[in-house]
């Protein structure tokens, strides 16, 4: 029973941080045709910013819950500095983005050794994480399960907000056709901004979820990008729900592969799988239907 | 205060290299409206364009009831009055006919309005808008564009690729949208007799310049047909 278990609820936990980390790329993939290889620096900004928000509230079994909303708006505000320094002028041209954002992904991660040293620090997770809870013979660390409920948490909020604000209209109408909801009133620079913004606070609250498990590091971004990444293309770009299921189905495949083999034999048959996966649909899991091309 | 809605003077304007129009002046008096007729490829796609400013100018201007808005961002001419239906049947196909809507505007009274005017859309509001027919397409862009408020509507081609009794209706809402008066209407329209019909004023484009041009109705149809010709 442990063979399955113990895979299935690690597994389950590295999706919801391929989650957090993919949920942002493929808003901004999606709707600006950015492909931002500096957002695995967001989950490293993230991380700092718990480790900083613990130092501040030291010995608070609170500091954690503070820092989900601080790594948010940090890593929120230096998307937004990127974007409109930089990758505003390079709307549609991903493959501009792709070689500007590994430049600054790179200046990220010496910044972060300048500032906190090359070794990283570790982050304490408050006593109520600290323990674990009992499933079928496996004992589930609870930051694992925060994990996933922090993962869980930040999907339905964004969906909440995608399918029942204003603001969700207007970001689904310019992922779906920039052109035509600017010729109804959407100012897609501004929708453009405040979704750079969300998705790269997105990505630092999965820092949050990192740091509990492993600390920080100037370069745990580049850990999770290239699979963040897989998980955007095989769940359909812009596509929330097929996000979560590729988030969720690699997550577990490759903590099954690892058992089974060895943790970079379980990366390469990972990529492969979806390599494969994407001849059969290209698309990915989820696609628009309709009637005609519109 | 103009006389014209719009005005389009001395345009010039094309994609990457190659330009469409040329020189192309046109002025649209408030009320009636306007027709542009012309050949596939003759550039009346690239003039709305222009004029919805989805397409920069190289040269010349755009006045909006005598407002420059040449330099003016598309939404900005949104919330100016220029309301645009773009040719295609064009819509959010992932949103719901009435999510579409509601893109524009939340006002129950202002939605509720606009399905008077189209009626089969009252029953289609929790339909995705990617699985409505090209005629439900069609109905629900000019209905969600009307909800801008527009002092100027702009449409391009409204009955192409339709289904013949779905063009009387459409064609119904334009002519009376034409008669409401606080309304003018720039239309692009391969079926000459309804343009003519629809708006008090016409203009021939031909390879990217105006080649004639006048008062439209029943009596135009020999003129702008010869005009076509050549």
């Amino acid at each position: 029973m442990d063979a399955l278990t113990t895979p299935l609820l690690t597994g389950s936990a590295t999706g919801a941080i391929l989650l957090m980390a993919a949920l942002g790329l493929t808003l901004t993939f999606g709707q600006m045709g950015v492909i931002n290889m500096a957002h695995g620096e967001f989950l490293m900004a993230g991380a700092y910013a718990t480790y900083l928000t613990q130092q501040v509230i030291s010995g608070s079994g609170l500091s954690v819950l503070v820092a989900i909303p601080v790594a948010f708006l940090v890593t929120g505000l230096l998307g937004l500095l990127l974007e409109m320094s930089t990758i505003r002028w390079m709307y549609r041209r991903p493959l501009d983005t792709l070689l500007v954002t590994v430049g600054v992904s790179l200046v990220l991660q010496q910044l972060a050794r300048d500032l906190f040293g090359a070794q990283g620090d570790p982050v304490t997770p408050p006593s109520w994480m600290r323990g674990s809870i009992e499933v079928a013979g496996y004992a589930w660390p609870h930051r694992q399960l925060f994990t996933i409920v922090l993962a869980l948490a930040a999907v339905a909020l964004l969906h909440a907000g995608l399918k029942r604000t204003s603001f969700g209209r207007r970001v689904r109408a310019t992922v779906q056709n920039r052109e035509l909801a600017e010729t109804l009133g959407v100012t897609t620079r501004a929708v453009d901004r405040s979704t750079f913004f969300i998705g790269s606070g997105l990505a630092g609250v999965g820092g949050v979820a990192i740091s509990l498990i492993s600390g920080t590091n100037p370069t745990l971004g580049t850990t999770y990008i290239i699979p963040a990444f897989l998980v955007v293309v095989a769940g359909g770009v812009g596509q929330v729900k097929g996000t979560v299921i590729a988030a969720f189905a690699i997550g577990i495949a490759t903590a099954f592969l690892t058992d089974w083999t060895s943790g970079s034999m379980a990366q390469v048959i990972s990529f492969i799988a979806v390599v494969l996966f994407l001849q059969i649909r290209p698309q990915g899991l989820f696609t628009v239907r309709t009637r005609a091309l519109a | 205060m103009s006389e014209a809605m719009l005005e389009i003077k001395d345009v010039t304007a094309g994609y990457g290299r190659s330009t469409v129009l040329f020189d192309v002046n046109v002025s649209i008096p408030k009320g009636g409206g306007a027709a542009i007729m012309g050949h596939n490829g003759a550039g009346k796609s690239t003039l709305l364009r222009v004029a919805v400013g989805l397409i920069p100018v190289r040269s010349g201007t755009v006045l909006l009831d005598g407002e420059d808005i040449t330099k003016m961002v598309p939404s900005k001419r949104v919330k100016r009055g220029l309301g645009y239906v773009p040719q295609g049947q064009l819509c959010f196909p992932q949103m719901t006919t009435l999510e579409n809507l509601q893109l524009v505007t939340t006002e129950t009274a202002a939605i509720d309005d606009v399905l008077d005017t189209f009626p089969v859309l009252a029953d289609l509001l929790n339909r995705q808008a990617g699985l409505l027919s090209g005629g439900q397409r069609q109905q629900l862009s000019i209905a969600r564009t009307l909800l801008t408020k527009p002092r100027l509507l702009i449409l391009d081609e409204p009955t192409e690729g339709i289904q013949p009794n779905v063009v009387a209706e459409i064609e119904q809402v334009i002519v009376d949208l034409t008669n409401r008066g606080d309304l003018t209407v720039l239309l692009v329209e391969q079926h000459v007799g309804f343009a003519l019909r629809s708006t008090s004023n016409y203009y021939v484009l031909q390879s990217g310049r105006i080649t004639d041009g006048g008062v439209g109705g029943a009596g135009a149809m020999d003129e702008v047909l010869a005009a076509m010709a050549v």
